[in-house]
């Protein structure tokens, strides 16, 4: 049972068919996908989504395809964990991990590639394709592959090259393009009115960006059917940010949870910020960037959902805040060693802002706080390589592997010390 | 100075589905109000009432940005390459 209804502008409400277009005709507009939300209401019960699948296809009756059509290689669901040692490091009293790294191509991006190739494919679309900062790139052939589908993924030529060789094994045709994201982006838009391919985020965005409110959904499921009092989120285009939101509220429309309260924060990195510096000077209207940081999945500089985003920081009594290149290294050292989760940079920029906002007070020590580690950290493995210990080089003996622990710890230790 | 003027498809209904069209203009202000001489309509799809290029409108002299230059201001060169595309979310 489909509950999608129409394509709405968000800017002038103009209604659309559900066609493969992203704009509205008039006023340029984002196009977003319309519910029948009574439908979905009656369809829909907490025991009967607990009793679906273990991935994201729980909320098929929320997302705007066709599951017959669906690419299931295991995406979402991912687990909640509850973070005490980190949540002491930052200094709150109950904190929790969106745990994404998990998916099938490691990083949040697969909710997304999950509902728009399964659209693309309901639509008739031979081939799939993407502008890419790296890891829906990755996510999208992935998922091609699984589907015996032509993929042609687009990035930009300055990435890791656990992003590379992520997209590369998959087998698509890769194209790497001399400048930043927002030039592939701007040349696929181009493309995506000369080739028939299912870009999916340009022709086929609105079912597309759907697929990231299945966080929420998994989130308020998981801390038992109620939304935190805080959420920290990375941003590059807003799209995520904006939808983990909608997912909250829709949960609510639909008799689901109580009405949510939850103040949603956004993370940036500084060298990268156009919706963190646009908060701060109190304005809806960001200035795009030329962006320099490590932080390379999140360096879009005309982030196409940052007035929503702000907008939703308003309305919510959130913020935003950034990290240095050297605050994301820290982020991601002090998850892994706190947690146990080893995270890409976009993971250390949301652990830094998360510490930031809540130093600052931002964030009240007493909110029950989620933040959302969205992709896994051997794709960015350059980020932190000179940053971890060295290991200790030793032969192959008991003394030698001694000496060489005492050396690094300053002192005598183990078995042969207290022998 | 004539440029070039890639046109989108969503304002391909106004220039008989052309997707490139030539234009006249010094600043990027006075192509705009050019191309809505030649194909009514198209100042009011691509400017806001204010007179500004509308928030979900990029808009590149070759390649680039406006909102790096110097917007609708921009002095345009003989034969430059001007891009309207609509602003699309993702990564
Ligand atoms: C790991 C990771 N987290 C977060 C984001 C932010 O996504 P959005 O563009 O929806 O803001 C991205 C985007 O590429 C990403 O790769
Ligand atoms: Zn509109």
């Amino acid at each position: 049972m489909a509950f999608e209804r129409a394509l709405r502008c968000r800017e002038c409400g103009r209604e659309y068919p559900l066609n493969p277009i992203y704009s509205c005709e008039f006023c340029f507009g984002p196009l977003e996908v319309a519910y029948d939300y009574d439908g979905i209401r009656q369809a829909v019960s907490r025991d009967a989504i607990a009793a679906g699948p273990s991935t994201l296809w729980r909320y098929a009756h929320f997302l705007p395809c066709d599951p017959q059509f669906k690419v299931d290689i295991g995406t979402g669901y991912t687990p909640l964990i509850r973070a005490d040692r980190l949540a002491k490091a930052v200094g709150l009293d109950t904190l929790w991990l969106k745990n994404d790294t998990v998916n099938p191509s490691w990083s949040f991006k697969d909710r997304v590639v999950s509902v728009a190739i399964a659209r693309a494919r309901e639509f008739g679309f031979e081939a799939m394709a993407c502008a890419s900062t790296g890891n829906l790139a990755n996510a999208v052939a992935a998922h091609s592959a699984a589907a015996g589908m032509d993929c042609y993924v687009f990035i930009p030529n300055d990435l890791e090259q656990g992003k590379v060789v992520g997209s590369a094994i998959y087998r698509p045709t890769l194209v790497m393009v001399e400048g930043s994201y927002d030039d592939v982006n701007r040349l696929c838009t181009e493309l995506s009115m000369e080739y028939p391919w299912a870009f999916v985020n340009i022709n086929v965005r609105p079912y597309y960006a759907e697929g990231s409110r299945t966080l929420g959904f998994e989130v308020a499921e998981q801390l038992g059917w109620r939304t935190p009092d805080h959420v920290v989120a990375p941003m590059a285009s807003g799209s995520l940010f904006t939808k983990i939101w909608k997912g909250f509220q829709e949960f609510h429309k639909v008799g689901l949870i109580d009405e949510p309260r939850t103040r949603m924060s956004g993370a940036q990195a500084a060298g990268c910020s156009p919706i963190a510096t646009a908060y701060e000077a109190g304005t809806l209207n960001f200035i795009p960037q030329k962006p320099r940081t490590i932080a390379r999945s999140l360096a879009i500089g005309n982030p196409a959902d940052g007035y929503y985003a702000l907008k939703q920081m308003q309305e919510t009594h959130g913020g935003a805040a950034m990290a240095t290149d050297e605050e994301i290294v820290e982020g991601i050292k002090l998850l892994a060693e706190t947690e146990g989760v080893f995270a890409e940079t976009a993971g250390g920029v949301t652990v830094a802002c998360l510490r930031k906002l809540v130093e600052s007070g931002f964030i009240r020590r007493d909110e029950e706080t989620v933040a959302f580690i969205t992709g896994a950290g051997l794709k960015t493995v350059e980020a932190v390589v000179d940053a971890v210990d060295q290991p200790l080089r030793v032969p192959a003996r008991t003394d030698e592997f001694a000496a060489a622990l005492s050396a690094r710890r300053g002192a005598p230790v183990g078995a042969s010390a207290g022998a | 100075m004539a440029v070039k003027v890639k046109i989108p498809t969503p304002l391909r209904s106004l220039t008989n589905n052309l997707d490139q069209v030539p234009a006249q203009g010094e600043t990027l202000r006075e192509v705009v109000l050019a191309l809505d001489g030649s194909y009514p309509g198209m100042r009011e799809r691509i400017l806001d009432d204010g007179g500004e290029i509308r928030r979900f409108v990029n808009v590149y002299v070759n390649g680039e940005d406006v909102r790096f230059l110097k917007g609708l201001a921009t002095v345009l060169g003989e034969g430059d390459e001007i891009s309207i595309v609509p602003a699309v979310a993702g990564g």
